[in-house]
Parts: structure tokens; sequence; C-alpha cells
């Protein structure tokens, strides 16, 4: 399957729907595991890890996922392909600039990736839109009983699933979150988060960009431990405490702005909308600030009476059906959509080659434009 | 302690400054400290909390000291140094041959965590299952007697007693 078919849209994860999505953007279980028999991935020699790679790819292309699966060789892969991947979360940053033989089975609708050979032989992902970490345990559990029927994973009764990495040993899971949190920004809050998530052991990271920048104020979530607790408490710890509180905080602050900050949060919006509309070239940075903050600015619709000029304005975009063409429906989906349409390797990818930054700026900026202003 | 700046709040961020040779300290509030641009960092990443485990080996456990044989593993040739360099292990062998020296990581690592409790393949032979449910048996019993809930201690000892 060529890249190109699933470029230009979407993915599901990124959909805007989902329970509690107006902050929780996806959810995300990810397993690691190893085959008995073979020697960890650092200490492989090359044709070792293509018989691996060889062994998973056909077991994992052989077992009934529920959709359509392709199969990516990730290290035959071009830049620009690699880089999309990265962007659409199917595969990590380690798995596309890594070494050796390795590759990716993704299903189609993008809710499952198995990368073989990145830091452990396989690393299983199932990702679903909004708050659903419940389901994607389930799912994940389901694919990797059907792998496990067919080869024989590291394992021991003392230590559970062995890991390449101490730090992932015992069950190999993590858990995610990605969390849209602009209110808790605008109101000088998000220290006091972050504080909060690190006396919890969790880690927390950018959903965009590289490294803990946290681009768009969008924030992931995870746990870090991995020793001495069941999977399934950890996922009702998701859902049950960290998930509600941190929800609970960012919708008080956006309740907060509404009511006490309304100009602050009406020109966060207005700005937005303006240089949104109007740029002519506009890098992936400023691009994802934006968007957060129109993205911010739809979810307040939810309030009752929620109205300032600027959320008024955005809502009239979302609303006018008498000049569609003007006005597309606005929606957080379209603004989904541009968030990830926009991110460099998609621009590149869906235009067909590769350009460089002001190019990139001058597209990114009219594809925006065009979704504003029709 | 209150808030130097504020005055009101308590003070939950100390800082010590140390500029040639002088020493300063700030107490501030969060609020305070948050003005002023002193975020407290957030995340450690997971490489940089490795090396700082590794780098502090437990006393008299340092490998290849004074004609002591370093540990070999003999399935993937790796040893405790080569671990530190990759940051990654060669094999599953190594869990079994690099215990002793892992476990204080692997403790550290996961909040003071020495066993499995999660998911266990179907395919794990039955008397596998038999031996992790004594393991774990055996640490509840630990902790029970760390706590002093002997009543806890007593039934998991008779619990231990029935799988021998």
């Amino acid at each position: 399957m060529k890249l190109t078919e699933i470029s230009g849209n979407i993915n599901e994860w990124f959909s805007g729907e989902g329970p509690l999505s107006d902050v929780v953007i996806s959810s995300r279980v990810r397993l690691a595991r190893n085959l008995a028999g073979h020697r960890f991935l650092e200490a492989c020699s090359s044709a070792e890890k293509a018989e691996i790679l060889r062994k998973l790819k056909e077991v994992l292309m052989s077992i009934d996922l529920g959709d359509e699966v392709f199969y990516i060789g990730v290290d035959k892969a071009a830049m620009l392909e690699k880089k999309f991947l990265v962007e659409r979360h199917l595969i990590s940053q380690n798995h596309a600039f890594g070494k050796g033989p390795r590759g990716a089975v993704i299903a189609r609708r993008e809710f499952f990736t198995a990368m073989i050979n990145e830091e452990d032989h396989l690393r299983l992902q199932v990702l679903k839109a909004g708050s659903q970490l419940q389901s994607c345990i389930d799912q994940i559990n389901r694919i990797d009983d059907m792998i496990e029927r067919k080869v024989e994973y590291a394992f021991s009764p003392k230590y559970g699933y062995l890991t390449a990495c101490p730090t992932n040993l015992g069950t190999g899971i993590r858990v995610s979150v990605m969390l849209h949190l602009p209110a808790l920004k605008i109101t000088g809050q998000i220290e006091k988060f972050l504080n909060a998530t690190k006396a919890l052991g969790l880690a927390i990271r950018g959903l965009f960009g590289e490294g803990t920048e946290a681009a768009g104020d969008f924030y992931q979530l995870s746990n870090q431990i991995t020793l001495g607790v069941r999977e399934k408490d950890i996922v009702t710890n998701f859902e049950n405490k960290i998930i509600p509180e941190i929800v609970g905080y960012e919708h008080d602050a956006r309740k907060h702005l509404l009511s006490n900050d309304s100009s602050l949060l009406d020109d966060k919006i207005s700005r937005a909308l303006a240089l949104l509309k109007n740029a002519n070239l506009i890098s992936s940075q400023e691009a994802l600030f934006l968007l957060s903050h129109i993205r911010l600015g739809l979810n307040m619709r939810k309030y009752q009476g929620a109205s300032t000029p600027a959320i008024d304005r955005l809502y009239s975009l979302g609303n006018d059906t008498s000049d569609e063409v003007a006005h597309p429906h606005l929606s957080i989906a379209t603004v989904n959509r541009l968030f990830l349409l926009t991110l460099p390797a998609h621009l590149q990818l869906n235009y067909g080659k590769e350009l460089d930054s002001t190019h990139r700026d001058a597209l990114r900026a009219k594809i925006i434009r065009s979704a504003l202003n029709g | 302690m209150q808030c130097e700046n504020c005055q009101t709040r308590e003070a939950t961020i100390h800082l010590t400054e140390i500029a040639d040779g002088v020493r300063t300290e700030m107490h501030l509030c969060e609020t305070c400290a948050q003005e002023q641009g002193i975020g407290t960092k957030s995340y450690i990443p997971l490489n940089e909390l490795l090396s700082n485990l590794l780098s502090v080996s437990p006393k008299g456990e340092e490998p290849a000291q004074s004609g002591q044989t370093e540990l070999v593993c003999p399935q993937c040739g790796y040893t405790l140094a080569k671990f530190q360099e990759k940051a990654v292990l060669g094999c599953p062998n190594d869990y079994e041959v690099f215990e002793k020296q892992l476990l204080p990581l692997i403790k550290k690592a996961h909040d003071g965590a020495t066993c499995h409790c999660g998911k266990v393949p179907s395919n794990t032979p039955a008397d596998s299952k038999k031996e992790m449910e004594i393991i774990r048996l055996r640490q509840q019993l630990d902790e029970a007697i760390k706590k002093e809930d002997y009543e806890l201690a007593a039934k998991l000892r008779d619990k231990l007693a029935e799988y021998k």
C-alpha cells in the first residue's frame, strides 16, 4: 500500500471523537515483547535481526486483526515516509531512525501498529480516540494472545516479560493518554500539573515535535512503573483517578477563563483566528500554537452561555450554512485535521515532493487559510 | 515557612544559589516561583535515570576488581560494563547472570518491586505458574511482616505451606 492513500486523511485516533475528547485526544496502550531463544537486538547480528523480522512479520500478517493490514519495511523506506509515520504516531523516532532490518505491520484504520525490531523484538500498540484505555487494553490483549499462540515469548516466572531495558520489565506495558490542556497553560497552572504528575510517578512529554516540548499544548502522559503492578490496575488508576482529575483541572481553568478572564480568552482566540486567516508564511510551531487556541474556542461552546466576540465568530464559522463555500463547516474535526495535515512530512508527502522550509511555511499557511476562509 | 515574595502563601520551592562564592537562598511559593520563571524539572528521561542508577553501583559489587573475574553472560557475551555502555541488555539470560547487580536498579525503576504480578502467557508450564505464585506469596509475606500485620502473615504462611 502507498502511504499517500492515508496521508490526506485524518486517522481514527485524532478524529476528535470518543469520551472526554474535549481534553483527552486519544488513548494508547503499548506492550514490549521479545522472542525466547534470541538475543536482544543490541547484541544481534544483522542476520539474526532479519530472522526475527521474518518470523514476526509472518505471524503478524497471519492473525485476524479485524482490519486490512499492511507491512512497511522501515529500514528501506524513504526519509519522508519515515518522518510521516512518526508524525502519525504509527512508529517511534527510534524505530524510524534506528539501524538494521526492521519493519512495521499497520492496520489500515491505524488503530494498531506492531513495530518489529525497535528496542525490543516486538512493540505492539493500540490507539483509540478519546478516553478509551479499557478498550485499548482489551484489544491489545486479544492480539497479544493470538501472537503468543504462534511464538514463544521471553518470560520469567519471577520478572515477567523480559525486555532489553530493565525499565520496561514485567508487564512491558506503557499506558498513555494524549491531553490538550490550553486553559491550564493560559492560566499559568501548567507547572502545577506537571509537578503533580511527577509526584504520581508518571512521565510527561509533548505530543508533537521533538523532545519534551509540548507544542500546541498537547501533552502525553504515561506510566513508568511496569513491574509489580497488574496491567488492569494501571489502566483503572488512569481511568478512575488520573484522567478525571486532570480533565477536572482543565475544565475548571476553562470555566475560570470564561467567567473571570473572558477578555484574555477572547484575545487569544481573536489573535489566533486573525493570524491563521491572513498569514502567508507560517511555521509548524506557530500553527500548532495558534490552532490550539482555535480548538479551545470551539470547545468552549459546550458551556452554556459561553460568549465572547471571538467565540461567537468561531461559532458562526461553524454554523453558517447560507454560504458553504465561503464558510466551510468549522468543527473540531476540521481543526484536528489541520493539526495533522500541516505537519512537515504530511505537507510534503501530500504535495508529492520535498520542499524547503519557506515553501513548507507558504503551503501550510495556504491550507489553513483556505480551511478558515473558504 | 512563608513565601519571601508574597508573604502570604506557604513556601514550597527552596532555591540555593552560589555565585562567586556567595551563597543566597530563596524560599518561594509555587505562584511566585512561576512568576519569576523558576520552574521545576518535571520529566527525567528514562535513559538518564538508567545511567544515573548504574553509575552508583553498590559497594563491593564493582566488577573486575583485583583478580576478581568479570561476569560474562555465556549466551550473549555481555558484561556489566557493556550494559552500562549500551543501556540495554544483550539477552534474556542476562537477568539471571547479572541478577544481583541489576536488582537495585530494577527496584529503583519500579518503586521497590522485584517481582511480576501481571499477565502470564497461556502456554507457560503449570510448574512455572506455581513458582510465580510462591514468589508472589513470599513477597506479600515479607511486606506483611514489615508492616507488623501478623494476622495476614499467618494466612500467607498457611497458603505457602499448601504449595509445598
